[in-house]
């Protein structure tokens, strides 16, 4: 058996494979091999229908942020348009299935890319513009798209929405929420594979460079355009998957929800879980769908005492300030997000009781 | 031709509204460099605490009127000074992000406060600043607002003309490390220009308001529709945030009286993306000037 | 420290992004109105010392670490630019940064940012003395002036503050002969009128050292030789690599190729 690797106890890496693997030590590998399996072996099955319903809405955004976060994070092109691209993926899934009846295995990434292609098209921009003008296109983007998915009736039907059916993996039925759960969780465990990997390669590299030197990155012989496009496009398949299976999980859809403030809301995840970290996305989507369940349960609360009574009959208001606030004070406090507050406290225990 | 001309004035005063609600805006991009996402909540906060004013305290509409500014004026330097100056020199993301935090924070303060339904101001305009001539018809609104900006313009251009702050605000903009090295109060001058912002985003957000009643989600779209505007007539220039407001306002009353009302939302968006893809500095925005 | 000092140096170290160190242990004195220079080649230091003493080190992410910078005998370093140009410490910026957008008299009047609210006319009038040049040019953009005026126009908004210490850095940086030579002597006038003490950074040499009255010499973050003006400008190894002359005095020509063999004795 080859040797274990442990925390080594300074910088000891003798070549860039070091760098850039995966997992430090053993300890990491053992660790990740214990969270699948009691991820899809016990967690499941041991908690509420509710809390699995939440996991799954945990799952799905999580797809969704890592897509957002290679743009964002990796490539350093702001997008307000994220929310208008799991859009077009779900309407995409939905219009598949139901008017060209194509299999449920094939509509995801079918809807991926599809969303990809808009996402691209909405990246063009992107190589003459850059940093707020940019972001502006994006929300150009945004708000073009919402408009498209309201008014072409013919295919979208307009406010009425679309009626999803089951999907169906040969032959097999997916209608409960464990059901989801194996699918949501299957993809996102293949969709982080594919991400973390992706930061290693050539390609990675060469977001990571335009990130931080776009200049720079181009003088190296990078070409700016079509890397930039290309982040557009895995950004938005990831965005265009999720949103697909969004559509499938929530049987019916309409536009409703693909506005602005979608947008907005993953922007907020990737920033409170932390630019430029895959993990981070994932405490991001974490972190904002729980605050959106206590949000509810808070309103709730507050509804059946009696202080909100008229004002107070959504939960839209309250979910507004504190995702404002939670934004706000996460830029002001800790910029680099959840992952970092993870990773100084992991190094607060491997040092203790000689923290420095 | 009646038709025809009775949109044209509607497009006319609209886009003005729209300019005007944009010259905050673009104040705060050419001082401080940072694109304010909450522009639309200024506005809106602006509406509702003149509406505070005087249905709840019931302040003589002056009074009220002043009450706003100032109480705009305090905020917007409280929003530099405890929100953006700690991000001086942090990525744009955070700053962008920041204001979209902000902009979410006061929309949802304000939906908890007075609620998404729309109201209304008591009638307080005088009658005869309506004008009726043959077909054309403008209410006294609309001419109020033109008396109220164009006032506001004035002001603004002999202030950033002729006054030392006006100057160093303008130095600050232009080239802010040799501001900073001939003593200006960099600082200051970004905490003044919110200030300033604020203050003309409330009262637009007040003109608004009698038009089309005070509803948040209606004033925080205005707060997007500023990016045509401002991207038109160039980011850094408040004249051209006027021009690029009235043809804007003239595209989408034209376009909802010719095409399709619907469409008309999203027309000044579709302008938008092409003038970015042809021109991206607007038709009056300052081509960065590069000498090397 | 003697009250014929206005400013002292000692020992400072500065670091850029808490990693960077350009200057190791920099002491240098200036006597009230005189002028003093600071030569040596690029990345010596000598702009890095000027934003140390000016506070503009900041806003590049750059500390005094270690040492003082007394101004009229009150500690200084790291403090904002804000608070030390209103002590009267005005830096002219390299390659002439002017407000391009604004005209050049309102150039001039940024210029009086510091003591805002009070007449500047007769300062205008004293600016506009020293530089007939830019008279002409008073309501045109700065943008569209040329490179001698605008060296002109930064100095005159420099001087519009009423500096006691004016730290200039590289006003000869791209501009004609006949032009630096014009700038040099209204510096010199400057100090002599104003009585202004001048902190002058320069890669010509030879046009500071003749109108200096001290002079450092800095390599590598270091102040390695200093002297009165006079004296350096007869010092062979200053002749020899910052005034182009051999040894001997004689200019050097590129036949004589074993000049170059000749150490630099302080390294």
């Amino acid at each position: 058996m080859r040797k274990l690797n442990f925390h080594p106890c300074g910088n000891y890496k003798e070549r860039y494979e070091q760098e850039i693997t995966l997992f430090e030590t053993d300890f990491g590998r053992l660790w990740s091999g214990i969270g699948i399996f009691s991820l899809f072996a016990i967690l499941p099955f041991i908690v509420s229908p509710y809390f699995l319903h939440v996991l799954n809405m945990v799952g799905i955004a999580s797809i969704a942020a890592i897509g957002l976060n290679i743009l964002i994070g990796y490539t350093g092109q702001i997008s307000l348009g994220h929310g208008a691209f799991i859009g077009v993926g779900a309407y995409a899934a939905a219009i598949l299935a139901t008017t060209l009846n194509v299999p449920f295995i094939i509509t995801l990434p079918m809807a991926g890319l599809i969303s990809a292609m808009v996402g691209m098209i909405f990246g063009i921009p992107s190589g003459r513009l850059k940093g707020l003008y940019l972001t502006i296109a994006t929300l150009a983007g945004q708000i073009i798209i919402e408009y498209v998915l309201v008014h072409w009736e013919t295919l979208t039907k307009g406010t009425m929405g679309i009626t999803l059916p089951r999907p169906n993996i040969f032959g097999m039925e997916l209608e409960s929420d464990l059901s989801f759960f194996f699918l949501i969780f299957s993809c996102l465990v293949v969709m982080i594979w594919f991400a973390v990997n992706l930061i290693r390669t050539k390609y990675g590299r060469a977001f990571i460079a335009i990130r931080d030197n776009d200049r720079a990155a181009e003088g190296m012989g990078i070409p700016l355009f079509r890397y930039k496009l290309l982040s557009f496009g895995i950004s938005s398949f990831y965005a265009g998957f999720a949103g697909a299976i969004w559509a499938y999980y929530m049987v019916s859809i309409t536009s409703e929800p693909f506005t602005l403030g979608l947008s907005v809301e993953y922007i907020a995840m990737v920033i409170i879980g932390g630019l430029g970290s895959v993990s981070g996305s994932i405490y991001g989507a974490v972190f904002i769908t729980f605050l959106n369940e206590l949000l509810r349960w808070l309103t709730g609360i507050m509804m059946n005492i009696g202080v909100l009574t008229e004002s107070g009959l959504n939960v839209a208001p309250l979910r507004e300030f504190f995702f404002g606030t939670a934004i706000v004070l996460f830029i002001l406090f800790e910029p680099r997000g959840l992952a970092e507050v993870w990773r100084i406290i992991r190094s607060n225990f491997k040092l203790w009781p000689f923290a420095y | 031709m009646n038709f025809f001309l009775q949109l044209f004035i509607n497009g006319i005063s609209i886009g003005f509204l729209y300019g005007l609600s944009a010259m905050g805006f673009v104040m705060i991009f050419k001082s401080s460099s940072v694109l304010n996402f909450a522009h639309g909540e200024l506005l809106a906060l602006g509406a509702f605490f003149f509406l505070a004013m005087v249905t709840w305290v019931k302040l003589p509409v002056v009074l009220a009127f002043l009450a706003t500014l100032a109480a705009c004026f305090i905020l917007g330097f409280i929003i530099e000074r405890f929100f953006l100056r700690p991000l001086i020199g942090e990525p744009l993301i955070y700053v962008i992000m920041l204001t979209v935090g902000l902009a979410s924070m006061f929309k949802g303060f304000m939906l908890l406060f007075w609620g998404g339904n729309l109201q209304t101001y008591p009638d307080f305009l005088p009658a005869f600043l309506g004008i009726e001539w043959h077909v054309i018809n403008i209410p006294p609104v609309y001419t109020a607002a033109l008396i109220i900006g164009i006032m506001f313009l004035i002001l603004f251009g002999l202030f950033f003309k002729y006054s030392s702050q006006g100057i160093f605000m303008r130095s600050v903009a232009d080239n802010q490390k040799a501001a900073l090295s001939l003593g200006v109060h960099v600082q200051r001058v970004f905490a003044l220009s919110w200030a300033i912002a604020a203050l003309v985003a409330g009262m637009s957000g007040i003109v608004l308001g009698i038009i089309n009643g005070i509803n948040v989600h209606d004033l925080s779209a205005i707060g997007l529709k500023v990016f045509p505007v401002v991207i038109l007539g160039g980011l850094d220039s408040i004249g051209g945030a006027i021009i690029g407001g009235l043809i804007i306002g003239l595209l989408e009353t034209f376009t909802g009286g010719y095409i399709s009302p619907s469409l008309s939302d999203v027309v000044p968006y579709v302008i938008l993306v092409i003038i970015l893809m042809v021109k991206p500095y607007g038709l009056f925005g300052l081509e960065e000037i590069e000498r090397v | 420290m003697t009250d014929t000092t206005i400013l002292e140096i000692n020992n400072i170290s500065v670091v850029y992004s808490d990693v960077i160190q350009v200057l190791k242990g920099v002491s240098l004195v200036v006597k009230k109105k005189s002028i003093t220079s600071l030569i040596g080649s690029n990345g010596a230091g000598k702009t890095t010392t000027l934003k140390a003493i000016s506070g503009l080190l900041k806003p590049e992410n750059g500390r005094v670490t270690d040492g003082t910078i007394s101004y009229d005998g009150a500690a200084i370093q790291n403090h904002a630019p804000e608070v030390i140009t209103r002590k009267g410490i005005i830096q002219v910026l390299e390659g002439r940064q002017p407000f391009k957008y604004l005209t050049v008299e309102e150039n001039l009047i940024v210029g009086t940012a510091i003591r805002w609210r009070q007449p500047y006319k007769k300062d205008l009038e004293m600016v506009y003395n020293y530089f007939p040049a830019i008279v002409r040019r008073r309501k045109m953009l700065a943008g569209y002036c040329s490179g001698g005026e605008l060296q002109m126009i930064v100095m005159g908004r420099a001087l519009m503050a009423h500096p006691a210490l004016l730290l200039l850095d590289e006003p000869s940086l791209g501009l004609a002969p006949m032009v630096v030579r014009e700038i040099f002597e209204i510096i010199k006038k400057i100090n002599a009128e104003q009585e202004t003490s001048i902190v002058l950074v320069e890669q010509n040499a030879n046009m500071a050292l003749q109108i200096s009255d001290y002079g450092y010499v800095m390599e590598n973050g270091k102040i390695v030789m200093e002297g009165a003006a006079r004296n350096l400008v007869e010092n062979p190894d200053i002749k020899e690599f910052y005034l182009g002359m051999g040894a001997s005095g004689v200019l050097k020509s590129y036949d004589d190729v074993k000049s170059y063999r000749r150490r630099k004795r302080w390294l």
